[in-house]
């Protein structure tokens, strides 16, 4: 009873300030939203999943100061490629610096724009998070539904002319920003949203996106370079038959982070896949928490998480299968991986498969271990410099996970940020 | 070029005396063989010259061209012109062997001060070098030995040797686990690089090696210590008689 009460003293203290908007189409999913909140309180530490990850600073009423990181040297993510940009300043739109929402291929709204009483993306807003609800709580990101500010609706009809890239830019020490995201890719339809930069001292986000039949959607998102920023963001996918859903992450930096993805297998042979590579130095607390249902037959799913941890950083996975029964054929593969570059930083890993068919292929694994000295040595031996040759098996360490995005200029981009992380923190 | 004096290792962990007084001097332009019973010390010597951890050198020195060795770091020994072809080349999955090659390529160069070759030269210097020792495209493709059979790996051993140009080349054991036809390619490829800046420590159990690098020198190892030192000749009486005349007579 007393750790209810505080979930909720919690919870009361963390929305106090925040205004909530209950206005079109939104408002009743953000009342029930609230009122989902209301019954879960906020994390706290006792709760199952958050054994590893101190919720404090996630709930706190005011977020800690974050100064913004001047990065000059470093050419920005995604810049590279083709796509159309929009920008959000400590989630604030912005206009100015953002390209027009039009592309061939899909439909763009802003979430505060999108007022009517009417919009597709009302069969997706809140509905999505609140099955992720069961059954594990989720409150940050019931959080993000009743309270987001802005976000951005995407509906792909066809194939989409280019990549949509959101860009959080971060300038106030003290932001606290809460944005929610909904994607619609409708059969047949394919797109691909690119999501970077740090976005505020402190950053709620919730992305729902619902595949309908033979749609595929791509997502990859590079978290980062800010040292003490804070995140907890959630992912709510669900997939229809023969949907794919591949998404990315690239962590560099950052105090605090909790990525959460909830993936449902409704449909017949879809494919999803999830994957993470984390590089953490001192201050620097990553955790991927995964939950995957298989309900439909003949589904792939795969996670692949990778950490390269120093200086006392921390790294948390915790993924999870569940294969429903009548889920034949279902081919399930869990990854999940540290690399640890002194003795003073850990990895917590809890991987967990739960399985009611009984013909399905699940596999998981969990490691942790230093450089193999051998190979560096080889390197060496060639010639190699020591702080080259670690970066060199750093990158290979993180290979598996980052060949997971299909898109080869996307992929090369991001080794290329990953290489320019390794190359500022060679010492 | 490589000049050995007493030199002493044991085991960094355990008391274990490894070395017991090596000597050995290497000219400029020479192929020198060395030979010994399993056990005696002859891959620890190459590790210890390539800086290998896990050794403690306890007393002696080794020199580079008069630069002691001992006290550079591995690199700094491969930049100043250091090359072993390991007995067992290492797997490194995820690192592609193009671009373990052309990283090591230009690590060296930057080391001494060059300008580091283009993506173009050098793809048309591995092609070339690869061809010569039958190692087809896909295999540069994959990682760092991975998945490779034991004749591929001591093949792209000398690949690396061929791309690197070193000046003292320390072969351990490269003829082991190659047929003859492997064999006749990887000799083909040392005696490419025979010529009066360079010199070659080849270890070897077998004399079919050496019938194909002719030696100017052969030295057997045994318990740490180099114990005799002759002409070709040498090689041929360990092909016939094994070690134990030899053994006997020296102690
Ligand atoms: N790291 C180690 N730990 C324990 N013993 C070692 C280690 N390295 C070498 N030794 C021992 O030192 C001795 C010399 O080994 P080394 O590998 O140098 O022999 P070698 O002459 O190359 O033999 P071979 O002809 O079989 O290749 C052996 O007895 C070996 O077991
Ligand atoms: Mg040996």
């Amino acid at each position: 009873m007393a750790v209810a009460q505080a979930k909720q003293d919690t919870l009361e203290a963390r929305i106090a300030g925040l205004s909530f908007p209950n206005e079109g189409w939104q408002a009743p999913a953000r009342f029930d939203a609230l009122e989902r909140l209301g019954a879960m309180g906020m994390p706290g530490r006792r709760d199952e999943y958050w054994r590893y990850t101190h919720p404090s600073s996630l709930t706190s009423p005011e977020p800690l100061p974050a100064p913004v990181f001047v990065d000059t040297a470093e050419t920005m993510v995604f810049d590279a490629i083709d796509r159309l940009k929009l920008v959000f300043v400590d989630g604030v739109f912005d206009a100015e610096a953002s390209d027009d929402l039009a592309l061939s291929g899909v439909e763009i709204d802003l979430l505060s724009q999108a007022q009517s009483d009417i919009h597709w993306a009302r069969d997706i807003y809140g509905v999505l998070e609140a099955r992720g609800q069961t059954p594990v709580q989720r409150p940050l990101a019931a959080l993000g539904t009743a309270f987001s500010t802005e976000g951005v609706l995407i509906r792909a009809t066809a194939k989409a002319a280019k990549p949509i890239a959101l860009v959080y830019v971060h300038k106030s020490d003290t932001s606290d920003v809460i944005l929610h995201n909904c994607i619609r890719v409708e059969a047949g339809a394919e797109v691909t949203v690119l999501e970077s930069g740090p976005a505020a001292a402190r950053f709620t986000k919730v992305m729902e996106v619902d595949v309908a039949e033979g749609g595929r959607f791509h997502h990859i998102r590079a978290q980062g370079p800010d040292q003490d920023r804070r995140a907890a963001t959630h992912i709510f996918a669900r997939l229809a038959e023969e949907a794919l859903f591949k998404s990315f992450t690239l962590t560099a930096n950052g105090v605090m982070t909790r990525n959460e993805a909830v993936l449902e297998l409704v449909g017949d042979d879809c494919v999803a896949h999830v994957a993470g590579a984390a590089v953490g130095d001192g201050m620097f607390h990553h955790d991927d928490t995964v939950f995957i249902t298989h309900e439909g037959q003949r589904c792939e799913s795969r996670q692949v998480f990778k950490k390269v941890l120093k200086n006392g950083a921390t790294g948390v996975f915790q993924g999870k299968i569940l294969v429903k029964p009548g889920a034949q054929k279902t081919d399930g593969y869990q990854i999940s991986q540290s690399l640890l570059l002194d003795e003073d930083s850990q990895f917590l890993a809890k991987p967990e498969l739960e399985i009611y068919a009984d013909d399905v292929k699940c596999s998981h694994g969990s490691t942790s271990g230093a450089i193999d000295d051998t190979a560096l040595f080889y390197l060496r031996s060639r010639g190699v410099p020591l702080k080259q040759a670690q970066s060199l098996m750093v990158l290979a360490f993180l290979a598996e996970a980052i060949s997971e995005i299909e898109d080869e200029g996307i992929a090369e981009d991001i080794r290329q940020r990953l290489e320019d992380w390794l190359a500022s923190h060679e010492h | 070029m490589l000049e050995i004096n007493n030199l002493h290792v044991k085991l960094e962990e355990e008391d274990k005396v490894i070395l017991r007084g090596v000597d050995l001097k290497v000219e400029a332009g020479s192929v020198h063989a060395i030979m010994g019973p399993n056990g005696s010390g002859k891959s620890t010597l190459s590790y210890v010259l390539a800086g290998r951890d896990g050794y403690t050198v306890t007393e002696g020195s080794a020199k580079l061209e008069g630069a002691e060795l001992l006290e550079m770091e591995p690199e700094e020994r491969a930049a100043a012109g250091l090359f072993l072809a390991f007995q067992y080349p290492v797997e490194i999955p995820g690192v592609g062997n193009m671009t373990f090659l052309r990283t090591a390529m230009n690590a060296q160069r930057k080391a001494r001060g060059q300008d580091e070759l283009s993506a173009g030269d050098f793809l048309k210097l591995v092609r070339e070098k690869a061809k010569a020792l039958k190692i087809d495209a896909d295999m540069m493709k994959r990682p760092v030995n991975v998945g490779f059979s034991g004749g591929e790996k001591k093949r792209n051993e000398i690949l690396q040797m061929a791309m690197l140009e070193p000046r003292m080349c320390i072969l351990d054991e490269t003829d082991s686990g190659l047929d003859v036809d492997a064999m006749k390619l990887v000799s083909d490829g040392v005696n490419a690089l025979r010529d009066a800046g360079r010199a070659f420590l080849v270890i070897t159990h077998y004399q079919r090696l050496l019938d194909h690098i002719h030696p100017d020198v052969v030295h057997i190892m045994a318990n740490g210590r180099i114990v005799k030192t002759g002409g070709p000749e040498l090689a041929l009486e360990v092909e016939k008689n094994g070690y134990a005349d030899i053994l006997s007579e020296v102690v």
